[in-house]
C-alpha cells in the first residue's frame, strides 16, 4: 500500500485516494472542436512509464490535486492542490 | 529411527503440563510447548504425511516454517485448519491432528502404489498426457489423488481477526542474536522499536544452539534484552511473522494467539526495518533423500535442546559445513551414536567428544523403506542408522528484501545468495545478511544495521564461537538414484534434468515445468539446489540462471486476517433509512437497493401486497418514504453556471422557488443521472439525484467545482443523510396535507406543480416539493431526519380517513412505469444518449456549453439506427414481458436483436402488462408489432409511446 501526501491532509494511505486522471488533459469547449480532438481529451492517454503527473483526489477530505510520482518505483515526488485560476480558462 | 523423550531437560516445555492429542487417530501425548512435530518425534511417529504426487512416506524435516513434509489437517474446538505445519503448530489438549494427502492414514496410504509409477510419471507427465479432448476432463480425478489437507466446508469463523496499524521508528524482523542486538541498540536510543519474530519466544538460534554473550548464558542475555527493550517503550512481538513487504516499506504481520482467538494483522509503517530473520538449512543431494528419519541437522538439536527429544540413537550426521560439529556432538552427549561425515577434507572444526568423523566423503544413498535404516557413502560403506541428520549450507531468509524489490548478490564463498545494494529504508543484519557467521560478525552488522558505532552496548560473543566455514553441496548431473530437491512438490534432480533437455533453461520456465519451488513451502529449502543443478546441466552458474520472484506472504496467513470485520453485513454495510423502525412496525419487508435498504413492500405476501399497494395508490392517497433521494445542495455566486454546466436542460432560467427536471450527462454524452434541480434562492440550489447516484453526483459536482470554478465561486454540501424526505401522493394528497396544518398554503395558484413552498411541521421547518414521480399530484415533504418519524405518523393519522395506503419501492416501480417515467441504468444503459429518451430540446436548441455536449453530435450520437425509449404492449390477457427480453429481428435467417425490454410489470389500474424497453429507432415505430425473444420464447409485443398511463397529465393537478 503506498503512502500519498494530500497537500491538505498530509501523509496518507493510497486507500484514501481515487485517481482522477492525466494532468494537463485540458477539457476543449464549443460545439466546433473537431471529432479528433475531442476523442484525444476523452479516450487518449500518454501512459507514460516513468514520471507522470496526474490529478488525484483525496476521498477524505474530498480534494483535488495534482501528484507527480514515478510509475515504476512508486517515488512520489510532489503533491500540490488544483490551481483553480489555472484551469478556470 | 528411534525417537525418545529424554529424563530432563527441554527449554521449551512445561513437563509439570501434560498435553494429549491425536495424530490420524493415535493416541500422542505430549507437554505444553511442544510443537506437534515435537511431540511426535518424542513418541516415535516416523511417518507424517504422504507427498504430494507420489504419495511417498515423509517425515519431519525441520523444526520451524520452513518444513516441506510434516503439513497436518488440525481441528481444534471450533474449525479445521488445513495444511499447517507440524512444527510450528503448538501442541495443544484435544486437538485432533490428521496428515495430508493420505488414506486413511499417512503410515498405510492405499494410494502409495503411484510411487511404483514414478519413473512413467516425470515433471509434466498430466500435461502432455492428458491433453486429447481436455485436460479439464482428467483434471478432477489427478487432484482427487494429488493434493494436501481438505478445506472444511462447513467453517465457521470464530469471529471477526482485530487488524492494528502502527507506526515506529525501527522494525525488526527476527528475534535472534542480530535482532535483539539492533532492537536493544536501536531502543536505549530513544527510537521506538518494534521487534517481531515467528517463533512462540525470542532468541532465535540464541534458544538450542550454546553460547555466551558479555559473559552471561543466552538465556540470561535474551532475558535482559527483550526487558530493556521493553523499558525503552519498544514492542516485542512473538508468534508474529512479517509475511510480506509492500510499497513504500509498508510491513504486513500477523500475529497467532495461543489462545483460540483468530490471528491478528498488523500494519507496520516504520521508518526504518531492519531484517534480521536468520537463515534456513538446506538438505543434503542424495538417493533416498527424503526417508522418514533423514532430517535437518539444526531441527535435531532444536528438538534436543528445546524439547529434549532424542531424534536417534544411531545417528548420522552428514554436513558440508562447520555448523553441525555442535550437532553432532549433542547428540553424542545426549547418548546417542554418532557418525559425523563432512564432505571436507581439511580446514574442520573441532571435533566434539564421543564423535567418530569421516572426512572427505559424501552420502550416496540411503536405505530404508517406511524410516531411514542406513546409508551408503561414496566409497561404498555401509552405515546403519535410524536417524540421518543433515545440514547442506545455510541458505539466507532474503524473501522481505527481495519483495522490496532488493537485487541479490550470489556469494561463492558461501554458497548463498546475500542481499546486494541496499533498499532505501532496509538493513539486513545477521545471517540473513551474511550467512552462518560467529556470532559477534551477527552484532556488528546488527550495531552497522541500526546505523550505530560498535562500542560498549554492542553484545559481545564471550563462549567459544562456531565458525561459518561451508563448501558447496550442489546436486550432481547425472547421480544415481532418486535425488529430491523439492520435497513438498515432488521435484527430484531428473525432474531439473529432464527440464533443461527439453529446453525449460529459464528460472520461470523451470518452477513452471517442474512445479519447484511452487508448494505451500515455496521453496525454502529446495530452490536453491534446484538452481545450482540447472546451472550445472546447461553449463551456467547460479547467478546467470537467477532466482524467481518472491512473493508474500513468506508463509501461509489465514485469509480471516485479511478480512478482518469486513466480512457478512460488513462486507459493504447498507444505508439505513431514518424511520426504518417505523416502517418495521408497519411490517415493511426490506430489500437492498443502491445500497439502501429500503422497503419493497407491506406484508408478506409480495406479489399481492405490491399490486394492492400500486392500485390504491391511484384511488386515493399513498405515503412513500423517498429519504434517499440526493439532497446535494449548490451555493455561491457563480451556481446558476455551475447548475448550468452540469445539466443538459438549462437551469439558470428557474425562478426561485420552482423546480426543473433534467438531466446530467458524462462527458462521452450518455445519461448519467436524472432528477429534479430545485432552485432555492438565485445562489441556492439543491440537487435532487437518484438514490444510488448521490455519491457519485456528489463526486463529479466536486470535480467539477474544483477543475472549472474554483472553491470561492460555488460550494457544494450533500445534505442527504441530514433530511427525511415523506412523500404524499395520490388524489387525495392535498387534502391530506391540508389535514398536517403546515402553515403554508397549498392552493394550486401558490404552489402548482413544481414549485416549492417553506412552512413547519410542529416547531420544525419544512420544505414542500410538488414534483411527481407516479404520475398524480404529490407533494415530497422534507424534514430533519430526527424528526420525521413524527410527521411519519401524523400523516398516517391524517390519512386514516382518505383510506391512505403506505408504498413500498416495489409499487412505485409500477407507477412509475405506467407513467413511462425511467430509472437511470434500468431503462437507460451505457450508451444512452438524451435524445434517445426524447428530450431533444437542449441538444438542439443549447447554446451553451455543459457536461457530454460535443459527445451528442459525434457520428454515432447522430446514427440513425440508435436504440429509443418505447412502450411495448402485448395483447389482451397475455403475460407481462421478461425484462431483459430482446426484440429479435431476422437478417438472412439470423437473429439480430434489436434492443431488449427494460421493465416490465402487470399494471393493477390499467390491468394488462406494462412495459418499457429500447428499441432501434423505436421512436418513430410506435404501432409496429415485433417478436420479443426469451430463454427459447419467442412473444409479439408492439411498439407504443412510453406512457400508458394519463398521457396528457391530467392527474398532475387532479
Amino acid at each position: 500500500m503506498q503512502l500519498f501526501h494530500c497537500p491538505f491532509c498530509g501523509q496518507r494511505d493510497e486507500t484514501e485516494f481515487h485517481f482522477g486522471g492525466e494532468a494537463g488533459n485540458i477539457r476543449p469547449d464549443g460545439a466546433d472542436v473537431t471529432s479528433e480532438r475531442w476523442a484525444s481529451y476523452l479516450y487518449l492517454r500518454d501512459n507514460p512509464k516513468g514520471a507522470v503527473r496526474e490529478v488525484w483526489v483525496h476521498m477524505t477530505c474530498g480534494e483535488f490535486f495534482v501528484m507527480a510520482r514515478d510509475s515504476v518505483s512508486h517515488h512520489v515526488a510532489s503533491t500540490t492542490s488544483l490551481d483553480c485560476a489555472e484551469h478556470a480558462q | 529411527m528411534t525417537a525418545m523423550r529424554l529424563a530432563s531437560g527441554g527449554s521449551a516445555i512445561d513437563r509439570a503440563r501434560p498435553v494429549t492429542f491425536s495424530f490420524d487417530g493415535r493416541t500422542v501425548s505430549g507437554f505444553a510447548g511442544d510443537t506437534i512435530a515435537s511431540a511426535l518425534l518424542a513418541n516415535d511417529v516416523a511417518v507424517v504425511a504422504r507427498s504430494f504426487k507420489y504419495h511417498r512416506p515423509r517425515g519431519i524435516w525441520g523444526a520451524g516454517v520452513e518444513e516441506p513434509n510434516a503439513l497436518v489437517d488440525v481441528s481444534g474446538s471450533v474449525a479445521v485448519t488445513p495444511n499447517t505445519r507440524a512444527t510450528t503448530e503448538p501442541a495443544v489438549e484435544g486437538m485432533a491432528a490428521r496428515s495430508v494427502n493420505a488414506q486413511p492414514n499417512a503410515a498405510s496410504d492405499r494410494n502409495a502404489f503411484i510411487d511404483r509409477f514414478a519413473r512413467f510419471i516425470p515433471a509434466a507427465f498430466y500435461y502432455k498426457t492428458f491433453m486429447w479432448p481436455d485436460w479439464h476432463l482428467f483434471e478432477p480425478r489427478i487432484r482427487a489423488v494429488a493434493g494436501l489437507g481438505a478445506v472444511d466446508r462447513d467453517w465457521q469463523s470464530p469471529g471477526p481477526a482485530d487488524q492494528l496499524n502502527r507506526h515506529c521508528d525501527l522494525l525488526v524482523v527476527g528475534a535472534g542474536p542480530a535482532g535483539l542486538a539492533a532492537a536493544r541498540l536501536a531502543a536505549t536510543a530513544g527510537q521506538s522499536v518494534m521487534l517481531v519474530d515467528d517463533q512462540p519466544a525470542p532468541g532465535g538460534s540464541l534458544r538450542h544452539r550454546a553460547s555466551e554473550i558479555d559473559g552471561k548464558p543466552a538465556s540470561l542475555w535474551i532475558d535482559e534484552t527483550v526487558a530493556a527493550i521493553a523499558q525503552h517503550g519498544g514492542l516485542v512481538l512473538s508468534s508474529t511473522t512479517a509475511f510480506g513487504i509492500y510499497d513504500h516499506n509498508l510491513v504486513g504481520l500477523n500475529q497467532r494467539h495461543g489462545d483460540g482467538r483468530p490471528d491478528t494483522l498488523w500494519r507496520v509503517r516504520p521508518r526504518r526495518i531492519v531484517l534480521a530473520a536468520g537463515a534456513i538449512e538446506r538438505p543434503l543431494p542424495f538417493a533416498n533423500n527424503d526417508l522418514p528419519g533423514i532430517m535437518s541437522a539444526d531441527a535435531a538439536l532444536s528438538y534436543l535442546r528445546r524439547h529434549a527429544v532424542l531424534v536417534g540413537k544411531r545417528v548420522v550426521v552428514a554436513t558440508n559445513n562447520d555448523s553441525a560439529y555442535e550437532v553432532a556432538g549433542a547428540l553424542a552427549g545426549a547418548g546417542a551414536d554418532v557418525t559425523l561425515i563432512d564432505m571436507r577434507k581439511d580446514a574442520l572444526p573441532r571435533l566434539p567428544g564421543g564423535v567418530r568423523l569421516v572426512a572427505g566423503r559424501l552420502i550416496a544413498s540411503a536405505r530404508g523403506k517406511m524410516r531411514v535404516e542406513g546409508v551408503t557413502l561414496d566409497d561404498g560403506t555401509l552405515l546403519d542408522a535410524d536417524c540421518v541428520a543433515v545440514s547442506g549450507g545455510w541458505t539466507p531468509t532474503i524473501h522481505l528484501f527481495c519483495q522490496a524489490r532488493g537485487k541479490l548478490a550470489w556469494s561463492e564463498q558461501r554458497a548463498a545468495f546475500l542481499p546486494g545494494d541496499p533498499v532505501e529504508g532496509i538493513a539486513v543484519a545477521g545471517a540473513a545478511a551474511t550467512g552462518i557467521v560467529p556470532l559477534s560478525e551477527a552484532f556488528e552488522s546488527a550495531a552497522s544495521a541500526v546505523a550505530a558505532d560498535a562500542n560498549e552496548a554492542t553484545p559481545r560473543s564471550t563462549g567459544a564461537e562456531a565458525t561459518g566455514g561451508v563448501m558447496a553441496a550442489w546436486p550432481i548431473p547425472g547421480a544415481k538414484g532418486r535425488v529430491w530437491i523439492d520435497y513438498q512438490n515432488d521435484v527430484t534432480a531428473k525432474d531439473v534434468e529432464l527440464a533443461a533437455r527439453e529446453n525449460f533453461i529459464s528460472v520461470e520456465h523451470l518452477k513452471r515445468y517442474t512445479t519447484l519451488g511452487m508448494a505451500t513451502d515455496q521453496g525454502k529449502t529446495s530452490n536453491l539446489a534446484g538452481l545450482a543443478l540447472m546451472g550445472a546441466v546447461t553449463g551456467r552458474t547460479v547467478p546467470e540462471v537467477g532466482t524467481t520472484t518472491y512473493r508474500p506472504p513468506f508463509t501461509p496467513v489465514p485469509l480471516a486476517s485479511f478480512v478482518g470485520v469486513r466480512t457478512g453485513e460488513l462486507m459493504s454495510p447498507v444505508r439505513r433509512l431514518p424511520i426504518e423502525n417505523a416502517h418495521r412496525q408497519q411490517g415493511a419487508v426490506f430489500q437492498e437497493y443502491g445500497g439502501w435498504l429500503r422497503p419493497a413492500h407491506y406484508g408478506a405476501d409480495a406479489d399481492r401486497a405490491i399490486q394492492d399497494e400500486a392500485r390504491r395508490a391511484r384511488q386515493s392517497v399513498a405515503l412513500f418514504d423517498g429519504s434517499t433521494l440526493g439532497k446535494i445542495e449548490v451555493m455561491g455566486p457563480k451556481a446558476a453556471e455551475f447548475v448550468d454546466f452540469i445539466y443538459y436542460n438549462t437551469m439558470s432560467t428557474l425562478k426561485p422557488g420552482r423546480c426543473r427536471y433534467g438531466f446530467m450527462l458524462s462527458e462521452n454524452g450518455v445519461v448519467f443521472d436524472d432528477g429534479i434541480l430545485v432552485r432555492l434562492g438565485v445562489n441556492r440550489f439543491v440537487v435532487s439525484c437518484s438514490s444510488s447516484h448521490v455519491a457519485s453526483v456528489h463526486a463529479r459536482l466536486e470535480e467539477w467545482r474544483q477543475d472549472r470554478f474554483g472553491r470561492d465561486a460555488v460550494y457544494i454540501h450533500n445534505a442527504t443523510a441530514e433530511m427525511a424526505t415523506l412523500t404524499v401522493s395520490g388524489p387525495n394528497s392535498r387534502t391530506l396535507l391540508s389535514a398536517l396544518d403546515l402553515g403554508l398554503s397549498l392552493d394550486d395558484a401558490e404552489l402548482p406543480h413544481m414549485a416549492i413552498g417553506e412552512g413547519r411541521f410542529e416547531q420544525d421547518p419544512v420544505r414542500v416539493a410538488r414534483v411527481s414521480f407516479t404520475g398524480d399530484r404529490s407533494y415530497e415533504v422534507s424534514i430533519r431526519a430526527d424528526r420525521a418519524e413524527r410527521l411519519w405518523a401524523r400523516m398516517h393519522e391524517a390519512g386514516k380517513a382518505l383510506d391512505a395506503v403506505t408504498i413500498g419501492l416495489e409499487a412505485l416501480m409500477i407507477l412509475r412505469a405506467e407513467k413511462g417515467y425511467i430509472v437511470i441504468g434500468k431503462d437507460t444503459d451505457g450508451t444512452t444518449m438524451p435524445h434517445d429518451l426524447g428530450v431533444e430540446g437542449p441538444r438542439s436548441k443549447r447554446a451553451g456549453e455543459y457536461v457530454g455536449r460535443r459527445s451528442l453530435f459525434t457520428d454515432v450520437a447522430v446514427s440513425g439506427s440508435r436504440q429509443q425509449l418505447v412502450g411495448l404492449a402485448v395483447a389482451p390477457g397475455e403475460q407481462a414481458l421478461a425484462t431483459g427480453a430482446h426484440g429479435i429481428t431476422r437478417e438472412g435467417g439470423r437473429i439480430k436483436s434489436q434492443g431488449f425490454v427494460t421493465s416490465s410489470y402487470f399494471s393493477p389500474t390499467l390491468d394488462r402488462p406494462i412495459a418499457l424497453g429500447l428499441i432501434e429507432r423505436g421512436a418513430s415505430r410506435h404501432g409496429e408489432t415485433i417478436d420479443i425473444q426469451h430463454l427459447g420464447m419467442l412473444r409479439r409485443a408492439t411498439i407504443t409511446a412510453p406512457c400508458a398511463f394519463d398521457a396528457s397529465g391530467a392527474r398532475l393537478n387532479a
